[in-house]
Order: structure tokens, then sequence, then C-alpha cells
């Protein structure tokens, strides 16, 4: 843990406020390559706005993103953020309800895909043999979530667990260098919970994404991730090991104590 | 039976000029949630456009001045995505459809300062001759836009579910954020998405123009669309076209039929009629998609 190299994101010293309240009052944070790290943190305390932030939707009043070792403009627009590989997922699933599954995953591979209108005009064949090749690597990632079953029902037909990891396959078919999990497993009950886990750590440990996740429940973090950040108030108040976080007496008495574990 | 027929079918023909100015509204309100009001004068700045190429100003030959055509309908599309719509990026709904009604106003003018106020007559060389069919009048003229209008349908329809352009426009039309996150640019969508509005309205103009003259009324089919738009569900591209042909046949056959016994004259409002019917029983139109809001 003492010999880190270079980190794949650096957030340096963020600030943002929404009118007089400051939702991030001086947060730094990194997130190393191979890794799975989580953020966590009570209500209110900035989780979702600091991955809002690192993926474009907010632009910080003060702090600097770099990426990759290179300084993110301060205005980057999302779509230009998810092209530079950082995909997210939503708390509140965000799916393309009128689509089937496998069109939503297809959707998260846009971006790697080449031919524009006019080539898919004049040059129908090869765009439809990227096509074909994009699709491939759908199928796999299909095989991987276990969802073959339903590549072809429309999103607005599945239930709330399923969307889930449907936006998660959406996320993994564009490959992105980092993935950023807006509670992957909130509203779960415990099957479908471990189900989520278990994805995210093979997609972590398999197949070597770099995973930043938020989380409420501090179980499946503590079991799951490599490294945690922890929020209250919009300020950070510890990082470390699972075991460093859980007895952190700063942590407790802002997270466990009040939250009752 | 013939006479109901003939004008069954006359009205089918108008109804696929609607149907056409009502998926440019469509197309519009599923990818950006603005309710174009300029659609129709879209269409009108089209025909001018093609008449001031054919006629007017120059004498190109047509498949040059339909390309110009489409080229200044494209120019117009990134103008009103740039400098229209960029700045009210979201803004509340009713403030967008004020804006197109600017557009509305800003695109006559500019057209009666180019092409002058007169009406034209845009003639493009397709005969109009009356075929008889199974005892059926059909005029040849009304037969060849319902082709054109038939292959721009099933051209969208490709272009929307089988290319990735048409699939990350139906992702954008969907849910913006989440579209932004799989890095569809915003802007660059909406602009196709008004491109391809203005190829629907250069269709539905020329078609409208060959048929009545260019005139400035021609900006007033948009009202024709609302109708449309309401007994389909506007954001159903099936079902606005299907309603197109409904209000098309609804109008013919109310006047002839219905109209004596009222007076006559029911053209005009018979269409909205049929909307407030839909209205009353399915207030997300025939095929539109019912929203339910978590409260």
């Amino acid at each position: 843990m003492n010999e880190k190299p270079e980190p794949l994101l650096r957030a340096e010293d963020i600030h943002i406020s929404f009118g007089g309240l400051k939702a991030l009052d001086g947060v730094s944070l990194e997130i190393y390559p191979g890794e799975l790290m989580a953020i966590i943190g009570p209500n209110g305390a900035g989780k979702t706005t600091m991955l809002n932030i690192l993926n474009g939707f907010y632009k910080p009043d003060k702090g600097r993103i770099i990426f990759e070792g290179k300084e993110r403009p301060r205005h980057m627009k999302p779509n230009h953020v998810a092209a530079q590989g950082i995909a997210r997922t939503f708390q509140n699933l965000a799916l393309f309800t009128g689509m089937s599954v496998l069109g939503n995953i297809m959707i998260g591979r846009t971006m790697m895909m080449h031919s524009n209108l006019f080539s898919q005009a004049l040059y129908w064949r090869f765009s439809q043999k990227e096509e074909i090749e994009h699709r491939e690597a759908v199928e796999k990632i299909i095989d991987f979530l276990q969802i073959e079953n339903i590549r072809k029902t429309p999103a607005s037909m599945l239930p709330y667990g399923l969307r889930k990891r449907v936006e998660l396959a959406r996320a993994l078919a564009s490959e992105p260098k980092l993935l950023l999990l807006d509670e992957p497993m909130a509203g779960m009950n415990l099957e479908e919970k471990e189900d989520i886990a278990r994805f995210v750590l093979d997609a972590n440990e398999e197949l070597g994404y770099t995973i930043a996740l938020i989380e409420h429940d501090m179980g499946v973090v503590m079991d799951i991730c490599d490294r945690i950040v922890v929020l209250d108030f919009g300020k950070k108040i510890a990082e470390g090991t699972p075991e460093e976080i859980k007895a952190n007496p700063e942590v407790i008495r802002a997270y466990l104590g009040t939250a009752g574990g | 039976m013939t006479f109901f027929f003939e004008v069954l079918v006359n009205g089918l023909m108008t109804g696929i000029m609607y149907s056409l100015v009502g998926l440019g509204f469509a197309l519009i309100f599923k990818a950006s949630d603005v309710f174009n009001m300029a659609q129709g004068a879209m269409s009108l700045f089209a025909s001018l456009a093609l008449y001031g190429f054919l006629e007017q100003y120059m004498h190109l030959p047509l498949w040059l001045a339909l390309l110009c055509t489409v080229a200044v309908m494209t120019i117009w599309a990134y103008a009103i995505v740039f400098v229209v719509l960029k700045p009210l990026v979201n803004r509340p709904p009713l403030m967008l459809f004020m804006a197109t009604f600017g557009v509305t106003y800003l695109m006559e003018g500019i057209g009666q300062s180019i092409y002058g106020t007169q009406a034209k007559g845009l003639n493009l060389g397709i005969p109009d001759n009356t075929y008889e069919v199974a005892g059926i009048f059909i005029s040849s003229f009304d037969l060849f836009f319902t082709a054109v209008a038939a292959v721009l349908v099933v051209g969208l329809v490709w272009f929307f579910q089988k290319t990735r352009n048409g699939r990350a426009l139906r992702a954008v039309s969907d849910d913006h954020e989440a579209a932004l996150c799989v890095g569809i640019p915003l802007l660059k969508a909406w602009t196709i998405t008004w491109i391809v509005a203005g190829v629907v309205a250069t269709v539905a103009g020329v078609a409208w123009g060959t048929r009545l003259g260019v005139q400035y009324s021609l900006s007033f089919i948009a009202l024709k669309a609302l109708p449309v738009l309401i007994i389909g569900g506007i954001d159903s591209i099936t079902g606005v076209i299907i309603a197109g042909l409904i209000v098309g046949a609804g109008e013919n056959l109310g006047e002839v039929f219905i109209g004596p016994y009222v007076g006559g004259g029911i053209q005009t409002f018979f269409p909205y009629l049929l909307a407030l019917l839909v209205l009353y029983f399915k207030p997300y139109g025939l095929f539109g998609k019912e929203i339910i809001e978590r409260v």
C-alpha cells in the first residue's frame, strides 16, 4: 500500500456549492489503476455530487481534475468525458426504456464505432461488418452478466434489479478506463445485492476494470473494495483499507454511530 | 359506394401530406422535447427556396435545385440549434416553444424579403393525369407524392432502427442525461434531427407547393398538424403517420357526407373535433406512450 503507482484519476481540492450549501468543501481523492474503490458517507455527504463532477455533469467552483496525467478543462462536457473513457451508472436508473436490452448495450458501444452517417449510407457493407464485430463484443458482456435470456426484452419491461444489471452492461460495453457506479446496490434485496457485488468484483478482478463506486451498504463495500474514501458534510474525513476504516473513530462517529451500523 | 371510396382515397392522399408535416413535428419533439411551431414555416421556406433555385433567381436542373434546397434547410437546422436552442438548454419547454414561434416569423420575413410576397406556381413537370382504378379516379400527381412519402417514411424507419446515428438519436430522445453519459454529443444529435426534419419539411413543402402553389398560408399547415399530433400521440412516429391518414380521410368524408346536413364548410374544424374525441378517451393519443409519473 505504500508505493502507489501514478493515479488514473486525481481530483484536487474540489469545491462546489449550490446556493449557500457547500456540497463539497475541498475534497481531494485519487483513483488508482486496477483498483476497486468506494466512496461512502451518510446521506448528503456529497457522494453523488462528487461523481457528477468526475463525470462532467457539474463544474466545480474550484479545483482540478487530472485524468491519465492530463488536467481536464474546467468546462468539459459529459459526452467528452465519456469519450475519454469514463463511464457511469445512475442511482436512479437511466436506461433507454424505449429500446431493447440489446439496443441499450449497443448504445454503450456508440463511441467505439467509427462509421458515420455518410459512410453508413455509402459503405453499407463496411458499417455492417463493424456492427457485427461490436455485436460480438456486446454478446460477451451479455454472457458475462448472465442476461442472455432478456436480450430482446424492452428495457421498460424489466424488474428493477435486472435494469441495474443492464445499466452496468451498457457502461461495460464502452470498455471504459474508469467505471463510476452510483449506488449499484441501492433498493435491492440481499440476493440481488450479492449478484451485483459478484459482477462488480468480477469486472474488476477478471476483466481488469478500474471501478469507483458509491454505496450506502457498508457491509458489501467492506467485503469487496480495496480502498475506501469517507465523506461527511462535503469533507473527506477518512481514507484507507476497509480494516482501517472500520477502526477509524471519526468514521464511527459520523457514519456508523449515527446510522446504527 | 364507389363515390364513398373515391372520397376516401382522395382524403387519404391529402392525409399523407398531413402525416408528413406531423412527422416533422414528432421527430423534433422526440429528440429534443421542443414543440416546433416552425415546422410549417420550414415547409414554406423549403418550397420558396426550391422556387428560387428553379425559376426566380436561377434555372438549375430539378435534382440540383432539390439538393440546394436541402442544403438551405441544413443551414437553417444549424442556425436554429446553435443560435436559438443552445442558449436555451434546460429552460422550460414553453420558452423553447415560444422561441420556435420566433423562428416562424423570422423564416417568413426572410422568405418575403428574398422571394417576394406573391403566390408562385411550382411546376416540377409531374404529369397530372387522372386514372381510373376499379372505378375510382386517382390523380397521378397524388400517386407520385404518395410514393415519395412512402419512400421517405421507410427511409426514416430504416435510419432510426438500423443505423448507429439513428440509434443514438433514439437514445437522446429517451433520456438526455444518460445519452450524454454514454458519449453522445447532444448538440450534434439535435442538429441531425433538425436536418432530418428539414428534409421532411422540404418534401411536404414541395408537395403542397406544387399542388396549391407556393404561398404564405403554407406555414399554417402547421395548424393542420396539431390534430394529427393529438390523435396519433406526439411521441409515436407510426401514430402520427396513421393519424395523418385518419385526419385526411376524416375531413374529406365529413365534408361530403356530414357537411350537407349542417350547411357545409366543416372541413376546417372536423379534424379538431376528432382530436377532441380522442383526447376524451385516450389522452396520450391512439399510439402515444402513457406517461406515469412518480409523485
